[in-house]
């Protein structure tokens, strides 16, 4: 791919990328949606575990949300989304390897 | 001979090997390592909790709604700055300023909040050593005990929620810069004054507000420097910091907060 190709392939990204209003409304209606949700999930007596998940599992949903169209991610080349996306995935993975297993550990050794 | 001769020639810039322009590339590897300092912290404050029995849930239903009204602010500050960098590519200039200004006010607005939310937590006795007591007022027996008893909970829950009042400061004033460029350091010399002399000695504000100084004298040095009217990329950049900050919001919220709400 020459140089103009190129320039022509990123102007139709940067068209695609600030389309409508709409769909940024959306999702700004979509992330409010599963704020209240979570707050209501609060008061529900659930057990920690379970309402950790259902939170965690909604915040990595609002974070894809504002990383994907908020931060136009999903418009990128693919090159970009899997060196930005891989490398914090990897990193995040090898700090729950190396600190939640110590951290149950302390726990059940009883350490007050 | 010629064309091939013409053809064989590198051209002077190579595509980018990402499919866009540096400056984006660059924000994004400061977010990526950025992402690790609050992975980091979120992990420390993870930890404190698996680890120690009797982790506490301090977090009234006022400071619940306090939290889910910063939520709101924050996801409608990024909506607005989404909104910022659709005019700016349109070239629409006026409502790219507006909707920068809106977004800088919904930020100051979660800066307000989470000051407040702070102010009361302390003077209710949640607190660290590091902070002065304030004079006059009974730390409530209940938050008190919390200091004594888990002061893993107070450093853990103070840095974390301190870094990201930070963060979104510094946003706020990265975003008046890109939109009112130098007429935006003597209102930050403004915020700053007011933000210092308005709050009480005893407040960790009183002294965190020189932050507004030194970002002043930041922005000064480098508007000096490098005076440019800022283009929609430069725009796009600081939507990319902004949205970082929301982002970051989207797990302190559920973690901080929502797991250490009290249940009546």
């Amino acid at each position: 791919m020459d140089t103009i190709q190129v320039a022509l392939a990123e102007r139709a990204a940067e068209e695609q990328r600030h389309h409508g209003k709409a769909l940024f409304f959306y999702v700004w209606g979509a992330l409010l949606l599963m704020t209240a949700i979570e707050v209501y999930l609060t008061y529900q007596n659930m057990q920690p575990a379970k309402m950790l998940t259902i939170l965690m599992g909604l915040s990595l949903i609002k974070a894809a949300l504002i990383i994907g169209y908020f931060m136009h991610l999903k418009y990128e080349v693919s090159r970009m989304k899997w060196l930005t996306m891989c490398s914090v995935v990897a990193c995040l993975i090898l700090m729950t390897i190396f600190f939640f297993p110590d951290a149950f550990r302390i726990l059940y050794l009883g350490v007050k | 001979m010629a064309d091939s001769a013409v053809h064989d020639i590198p051209s002077v810039y190579e595509p980018s090997l990402f499919g866009t322009y540096s400056k984006k590339i660059g924000m994004w590897l400061f977010l990526l390592s950025d992402s690790l300092t609050f992975g980091a912290l979120l992990y420390a404050y993870s930890y404190g909790r698996i680890s120690t029995a009797g982790w506490p849930t301090p977090f009234h239903s006022e400071s619940i709604i306090n939290a889910t009204i910063m939520t709101a602010f924050l996801l409608t500050s990024s909506l607005t700055m989404v909104l910022a960098v659709r005019a700016s590519v349109h070239g629409d200039a006026s409502g790219q300023r507006l909707w920068l200004l809106a977004t800088m006010l919904c930020g100051t607005g979660f800066i307000v909040l989470h000051g407040r939310e702070w102010s009361n937590l302390i003077a209710e006795g949640l607190t660290l050593p590091m902070f002065p007591k304030v004079p006059g007022h009974e730390a409530a027996i209940e938050f008190s005990n919390v200091s004594k008893l888990v002061p893993q909970f107070g450093a853990t829950f103070f840095t974390l929620t301190g870094m990201h009042m930070l963060h979104v400061t510094l946003g706020v004033i990265y975003l008046g810069v890109v939109a009112l460029r130098k007429k935006f350091i003597p209102i930050l010399l403004v915020l700053w004054l007011v933000a210092w002399l308005g709050t009480p000695v005893y407040s960790p504000f009183h002294y965190g507000a020189h932050v507004l100084l030194i970002a002043a004298i930041v922005c000064t040095v480098i508007l000096w420097l490098k005076p440019k009217v800022y283009d929609s990329s430069d725009v796009e950049v600081a939507g990319l910091y902004w949205h970082f900050v929301d982002l970051v919001w989207m797990f302190i919220f559920p973690l901080v907060y929502l797991m250490s709400a009290k249940i009546l």
